[in-house]
């Protein structure tokens, strides 16, 4: 990157087809909002049948798949994985490291640009013949590969994997910039340990992301290959359908398990690790104290992205794997709790002698805390494959992955947004609204997601459109009514969420600081909002470790790139 | 006020899952010899998940309570060297946590469920179609007859081989019933003839998938008498959720006049 250039001039230039990371970052951030919408309100449908299924008969049961497979695909996909992934990693990284842009700004407009029509064939396949996509967002064949075992299987699931087979692309052009960006274009002296823990994630959220993608690509392709040329890669001889034996012979379901997963089990830390990363950010500022074991939690994240590539298995403890491989999976996976108790450790230890400044984003960060230790707790019970006989396919897992990949990254989404948001838009959110959100939000989803643990435990199974067909699950099913009710609630308190966002940046008051938080990291130092180019000068030359809080009696923080100390350094003990 | 907020509504929210759990009684009531071990096991993730989990927020809750005031700041760092070792001490402490789990109790659990079955165990084989479970017995040969997808009829929903002269005297119960004897290892052979299904029941903590091409294998030995129903856990359809059968499990006199009475698929005209 050369100088700081005068940037485009048009509308068009500036806020649509724009270059500018910060930009692409608001649009991902906005894209996922509205997606959030429309899956949310799928949440709401599910919730409704589940809690009142007199109610609900205009839902049939092949729509209520449709609406619990796209509820799932656009939250994990379209809502979290673009807005923490692409928006905030597009906003945070350049800034963070003190690059003037992303490495390729074409190839990142190009990134935003494919997942808008990823967006619309998503949302274009409620309304062909058949309904939406309708095998669960893991999107098992047969079910997913045939249109007779299914209704959803027809035209909807083929605009599913195009949709999909986009993102993919969008992703991947993503992680790629992600990726140079952070090893190539880093300002002088912001060595890889002086990384803001933020940054770090989305190194190894990136290369976790380019490593398991392409496995999910093949297998879209090849399945869209045995849904429309005849080819049979997931498909076994012998499968009778309306007394037709079909012709495929030779494929096996379970290889598309194997390569689903093998993204699946990954994605999640693709998701989660960016999420603690922010959530670390949020915890120096308002704790005056820089986060407990920076060097144990970039070791600990590291080992935890070896670890995840090699544990998808433990989605499959029940397919009659052979039980050496099963006991392997579940060694494995259960190993991961290893790091994730450093981290855990870290983040609790974070607040030790803290100056507790309780503003909106450290109430999210507090509560992802909490969250990171149930959703890492509840994986103990899938990850020991014996337990998990018990639990797969239970609402034990669909409250635990809620915990990780909905509480977890959810709350960080919004502890980002409340910290950075005086930076995008050099306005501030209205801060009553921010703390009541955060209340509306944080103990009904707690609520809710812990009760489907109890549902779990109770054993009720997922993806179950009427429960009342059973007796087995009668002890833990009045639990639906509640968990609905705080489904509404939490959906309720999104609104606030999106008033004060929309609000604030148009109308908020104005920021008077470049620095209203006290924060040490770079983007900080940048004129608000940040200019094309982020520094109107020169990069800033970076002097010190990304936490410079309460080392320097006399100064109760240091920005990174400022050199020169009244009191002298090394006052630390 | 936010902190002390924020630390009442973790101590609420522990106790409240502590107390939901040990309360218990949210388990169906358990009915096979493996489906103890697999409680045993759930209930020692239960108790050490818990110990980390009220530990975690307990420390949460004295951190909001304790810093919450106007602590003066504090210039002392934890050093590297303290960092380390908490570190290593509590990942040490969750390797051991973990891994006793799946090792230790966990590893024999899957030995019965997957091991060597037992010289007196009863074959069974479950068929799943879309939305029913097939039951079918090998008869008095003890060898299943030969089944082909090309002869499944509404009359013959396995496709058994007439031609087959080990066919003649298989037990097919089309309903969705599976009847088992009481203390006798059972072990089903599953297999599905178009989508993924998974067998299970709740009280025998057992849940096996079906994959159409592949015969899947699981045992468990019912240990009570009574009916139980079984319940498709893998997502197969628009009739997944009504994709309901039962398991009948009678004492082994009961079982074996029961059994005595079936006559063979192609047996008795």
């Amino acid at each position: 990157m050369s100088d700081a250039h005068g940037g485009p001039k048009t509308f068009l230039g500036k806020y649509v087809f724009s270059m500018d990371h910060k930009v692409i970052g608001i649009q991902y951030l906005i894209t996922a909002m509205a997606m959030a919408v429309v899956a949310g309100l799928l949440a709401l449908v599910i919730r409704t049948q589940l809690a009142f299924p007199g109610l609900g008969h205009e839902v049939k049961p092949e729509t209520y798949l449709s609406i619990v497979t796209m509820h799932g695909t656009l939250m994990v996909f379209f809502v979290i994985s673009l807005g923490l992934v692409s928006g905030f990693g597009n906003w945070l990284i350049p800034l963070q490291v003190g690059a003037r842009d992303m490495a390729y700004p074409l190839l990142n407009m190009l990134s935003y640009w494919v997942t808008v029509p990823a967006c619309f064939l998503m949302l274009a396949s409620f309304f062909v013949e058949g309904g939406a996509a309708a095998a669960g967002w893991t999107s098992y064949p047969p079910l997913s590969a045939l249109p007779q075992a299914v209704p959803g299987s027809g035209l909807g699931t083929t605009l599913w994997l195009l949709a999909m087979a986009l993102f993919i692309v969008s992703i991947t052009m993503g992680s790629l910039n992600y990726l140079t960006t952070i090893l190539n274009c880093r300002a002088p002296g912001m060595s890889m340990m002086r990384m803001p823990l933020a940054v770090w994630t989305y190194l190894i959220s990136s290369v976790l992301g380019l490593l398991a993608f392409p496995a999910l690509t093949a297998a879209a392709i090849m399945l869209l290959f045995d849904r429309h040329l005849g080819t049979s890669f997931f498909l076994p001889s012998g499968m009778v359908f309306g007394g037709h034996v079909l012709p495929n012979m030779g494929g096996t379901p379970l290889l598309f398990q194997h390569l689903f997963w093998f993204l699946g089990h990954p994605e999640v830390y693709v998701l989660v690790l960016p999420a603690i990363g922010l959530t670390f950010e949020v915890l120096a500022a308002f704790t005056r104290r820089p986060p407990f074991g920076y060097r144990s939690s970039v070791y600990s994240m590291l080992v935890v992205a070896v670890l995840s590539v090699i544990v998808w298995g433990h989605h499959m403890f029940t397919t009659g794997m052979d039980p050496r491989i099963g006991e392997y999976f579940s060694v494995v996976t259960v190993m991961i709790t290893i790091p994730f108790a450093v981290l855990g450790l870290n983040l609790v230890a974070s607040l030790w002698r803290a100056d507790l400044r309780l503003a909106a984003p450290m109430m999210y960060a507090i509560g992802v805390i909490s969250a990171v230790g149930i959703g890492g707790l509840g994986g103990l019970y899938l990850g020991t494959a014996a337990s998990d006989m018990y639990f797969h396919d239970s609402y034990f897992v669909v409250g635990h992955f809620h915990f990780t990949i909905g509480t977890v990254t959810f709350l960080s989404l919004f502890a980002g947004i409340t910290f950075w948001f005086p930076k995008m838009f050099g306005r501030k959110l209205n801060e009553t609204a921010s703390q009541l959100h955060f209340w509306l939000t944080m103990v009904p989803m707690f609520t809710m997601f812990l009760l489907m643990h109890y549902q779990g435990m109770g054993g009720l199974l997922r993806r179950t459109y009427d429960t009342s067909v059973y007796e087995y699950n009668v002890g833990s099913r009045w639990m639906m009514v509640p968990i609905s009710v705080l489904a509404f609630v939490t959906f309720g308190a999104q609104l606030i969420f999106l008033a004060n966002f929309f609000g604030s940046a148009l109308f908020g008051k104005k920021v008077e600081s470049d620095n209203p938080w006290q924060a040490t990291t770079l983007e900080w130092s940048t004129p608000t909002p940040p200019p094309h180019g982020n520094w109107p000068g020169a990069v800033p030359v970076v002097e010190r470790g990304p936490y410079d809080y309460a080392s320097h009696p006399g100064a109760d923080y240091v920005l990174q790139a400022q050199a020169q100390m009244a009191a002298p350094v090394g006052a630390s003990a | 006020m936010k902190a002390i907020a924020l630390a009442v509504f973790f101590l609420v929210m522990t106790v409240a899952v502590v107390a939901g759990f040990a309360a218990g009684g949210l388990r169906p009531e358990v009915a096979s010899a493996h489906g103890a071990r697999v409680d045993t096991v759930v209930d020692y993730v239960l108790c050490s998940s818990g110990v980390i989990f009220v530990i975690g927020h307990a420390v949460l809750f004295w951190f909001l309570v304790r810093y919450s005031g106007s602590v003066p700041v504090t210039y002392v760092q934890p050093s590297s060297a303290v960092q380390w070792r908490w570190a290593l001490g509590v990942a040490f402490g969750m390797a051991l946590v973990s891994e006793v789990g799946v090792l230790v109790l966990g590893l024999p659990v899957w030995a019965e469920v997957y091991g060597e079955p037992p010289a007196d165990v009863l074959d069974a084989e479950v068929v799943g179609v879309q939305f029913n479970w097939l039951i079918r017995y090998p008869g008095k040969d003890g060898v299943y007859g030969r089944t082909d997808p090309k002869l499944v009829a509404e009359w013959n929903p396995l496709g058994l081989d007439e031609d087959d002269p080990k066919a003649a005297d298989d037990i097919v119960l089309p309903n969705g019933r599976l009847v088992l004897p009481v203390d006798r290892m059972a072990r089903l052979s599953l297999r599905s003839h178009d989508v993924l299904h998974s067998f299970s029941v709740p009280q025998f903590r057992t849940k096996q998938d079906l994959i159409p091409g592949f015969v899947a294998h699981t045992q468990f030995r019912p240990t009570k008498v009574g009916t139980y129903e079984i319940a498709c856990a893998e997502l197969c359809g628009l009739g997944h959720y009504r994709m309901r059968g039962t398991v009948v499990v009678m004492s082994q006199e009961d079982f074996a006049a029961w059994l005595a009475k079936q006559v063979g698929y192609y047996e008795g005209g």
